[in-house]
């Protein structure tokens, strides 16, 4: 699950990370006038959208006064935004933070993220920041550092004063950051996050250390210990994704008409992509799950009837433990619960697979069966134009 | 022969009394597996499916003589009985358990790097993996027996069902496996791809191998490197993930492709660059093997 950067920074704060102040966060409906500015400005707004380039996409806007401020904040909230990392879809900014607007001196480049191959936390940094790191990572690699954090131990000092010399921390700052990065590290663990970031970790005229925005992406998979994040609503899940994942499906809404609904995962993206090589589209992927009984597939032909796009369904079944003849009946039972309009493909393998076709030739089902993955594919790709 | 799994291996299966544990222990007896004990605390002296439960891993292997741990343990526990299976001496940890939280794991792989180069030998495959099978000796894991056959093919997955679809159309065409390896879908495993490539090569029964990958991470361009370097076994591989939008995951933990790294063409790319038959269709992966290995295997 992403943070947003104020979610983010709350966490930041409880690190004791050095954050500019925080004058709230405004949401749709709220009244500006509700928004309590103090010091003396200027203030700055910034969407609270979970991609990157909100600047260039007018998302961090700077105001002068307090009324300045406040219409910004007004202007900003429901506007719809397209940046760099949307990739091409509109977002629309439901909240925005004010905080203390400042002048920059250095920017920075700081996270934490799990490296695969060595199996733990990896602090990757570089003095170049505000920049896309991937692009640097390809440019000038010899820009980035990477230090690996112990499991165990946490970040050590000699390695934190390492990356301190490497990004060339002013001696005002230098205890602040290695502070910084061994929290942020110990932070990782703790959070069981999967990517910890500030981008930029600034310098400021004045001669603060500060984490300007926050990234945080944490592990679905270890929410049962976090109860706070559990908590919160996944903003980037659409409500039809949030459902599915309450009643243990794994649904993503795709752009294509043909509907799918397939046990496992590897199989359910194997089968997007054989319905690609057919000459379609799926509008989905949806993984029933191993245990797939009558109520799951009844569950997940209703979230796949709800994308009015779906003009045909798909149904890729390997039975293993799961046997295709209580599949079958499954299918049916759930054609009865729920109304199917569209074409209906349903493609089954495996355990008992002569008796699972039996029960649906018998049914009366409108359905067409196909006998290999390729052949249920085209025919769904045929029955959706 | 085969790798991992053989006629001797006994199995001790954490978790056996409950829900999971229990089909699955049942089904691997079933298909011919030597189940030996089983490790829940706190119901250690009992009995189920009429094999002795212990509460501890060490007694499993003292008083039953287990040497493979088969985990079905709810995730919040599942790392710790990784590392008590492997404290107790079992040679082979294999993990089924889905969604242990990644940090546990790098804890728990951390532990064991420490534990094996002080000189203790053990190989975990998963976790959140279908298991292991080297069909006709030995099934540890939750795969359908029945779709395998034994033979010269030895396959190797991030994925449940789609190995099983793999798996069916090799059998299907005649084409039978040395041992079956799910390697699971999580981005911190045990056995990794280029693990199980090694042991491929070596194993004299395997003679060709099947890999089927996924988006994600980089497990599949580091085979690559090892197959063009140390392989001279054909191999033959399907990358599930080709249409899946960047930045979701794909149901497995693992399947994502972030950053523009873990893509489907930098992977087909590096395979193939490596002498791999790359297939694009699924549904083609029996007959390419079988087109172009299988006649020789079947003499």
């Amino acid at each position: 699950m992403k943070l947003l950067e104020y979610e983010g920074k709350e966490i930041f704060a409880r690190y004791g990370l050095p954050l500019l102040e925080r004058y709230g966060v405004l949401r749709l409906g709220d009244d500006p006038a509700s928004l309590k500015l103090t010091g003396k400005g200027p203030w700055v707004v910034k969407a609270q959208v979970l991609a990157g380039g909100r600047g260039k996409a007018g998302g961090v806007k700077v105001g002068r006064t307090e009324e300045e401020t406040r219409g910004l904040a007004a202007a900003m909230l429901g506007m719809k935004m397209v940046t760099i990392q949307t990739q091409g879809k509109a977002l629309t900014v439901e909240e925005v933070l004010v905080e203390q607007a400042c002048e920059l001196e250095r920017e920075m480049y700081l996270s934490v993220v799990l490296d695969r191959k060595e199996a733990c936390p990896m602090i990757i940094a570089s003095a170049e920041g505000g920049m896309s790191i991937e692009e640097l990572a390809h440019t000038r690699p010899e820009l980035i550092l990477k230090v690996p954090v112990d499991p165990h131990a946490g970040l050590r000092d000699y390695q934190a004063r390492e990356l301190a010399y490497g990004l060339k921390i002013p001696k005002a700052n230098f205890c602040a950051f290695t502070e910084l990065v061994k929290n942020l590290a110990r932070m990782f663990m703790e959070l069981d996050a999967g990517l910890v970031e500030i981008n930029p970790l600034a310098i400021t005229r004045d001669g603060r250390l500060v984490a300007v925005d926050s990234k945080i992406v944490t592990d679905d998979n270890a929410l049962f210990r976090h109860k706070d994040m559990a908590a919160k609503p996944d903003h980037e899940a659409t409500p039809v994704e949030r459902e599915a994942r309450e009643i243990g499906i794994n649904y993503i809404g795709l752009d294509g008409n043909i509907g799918c609904m397939v046990n496992g995962a590897g199989l359910a993206m194997a089968t997007l992509d054989t319905v690609k090589l057919a000459g379609g589209d799926a509008a989905n992927f949806l993984d029933v799950g191993g245990g797939a009984n009558v109520d799951q597939i009844t569950r997940a032909f209703q979230i796949i009837l709800k994308d009015p796009k779906v003009k045909a369904v798909m149904v890729n079944i390997f039975g293993g433990i799961m046997k295709c003849d209580n599949i079958a009946s499954g299918i049916v039972e759930a054609s009865k619960r729920v109304s199917i309009k569209v074409p209906l493909v349903v493609r089954l393998e495996g355990t008992n697979v002569k008796e699972g076709k039996d029960i649906l030739a018998r049914s009366g089902l409108k359905l067409e069966q196909a006998d290999s993955l390729w052949e249920a594919a085209r025919k769904a790709v045929a029955a959706a134009k | 022969m085969a790798i991992l799994l053989d006629k001797n291996t006994r199995l001790a299966v954490h978790g056996l009394t409950g829900a999971q544990g229990s089909f699955h222990a049942g089904q691997c007896m079933e298909y011919g597996s030597k189940v030996v004990a089983g490790v829940t605390p706190g119901k250690g002296g009992t009995a189920h499916l009429g094999v002795p439960v212990f509460n501890t891993a060490k007694e499993a292997v003292r008083e039953a003589g287990a040497n493979a741990a088969l985990i079905f343990v709810p995730p919040p526990f599942a790392a710790d009985s990784i590392l008590e299976a492997a404290a107790a001496g079992m040679g082979t940890v294999i993990c089924i358990t889905e969604g242990i939280p990644v940090c546990d794991m790098v804890r728990v792989k951390h532990t064991l790097k420490a534990w094996k180069a002080a000189g203790m030998k053990v190989t975990l495959v998963g976790p959140n993996c279908p298991g292991v099978i080297t069909p006709e000796e030995c099934k540890a894991g939750i795969m359908p027996g029945y779709i395998h056959k034994k033979g010269p093919v030895g396959v190797v997955s991030r994925s449940g069902t789609l190995t099983y679809e793999a798996v069916w159309q090799l059998t299907s065409l005649g084409l039978g496996q040395s041992t079956v390896v799910g390697i699971g879908g999580d981005p911190v495993q045990g056995l990794n791809f280029v693990d199980t490539l090694e042991l491929f090569q070596a194993d004299p029964e395997t003679k060709a191998v099947v890999m089927i990958g996924e988006i994600g991470g980089a497990a599949e361009e580091d085979a690559a490197r090892f197959i063009k370097d140390k392989m001279n076994k054909p191999v033959f591989s399907f990358v599930a993930g080709k249409t899946a939008p960047p930045g979701r995951r794909m149901g497995h933990a693992g399947a994502i492709v972030e950053g523009g790294a873990g893509t489907h063409a930098g992977k087909v790319e590096a395979l193939a660059a490596a002498g791999v038959t790359v297939v694009e269709n699924l549904s083609d992966m029996g007959r390419t093997v079988a087109e172009k290995f299988g006649a020789a295997a079947r003499k």
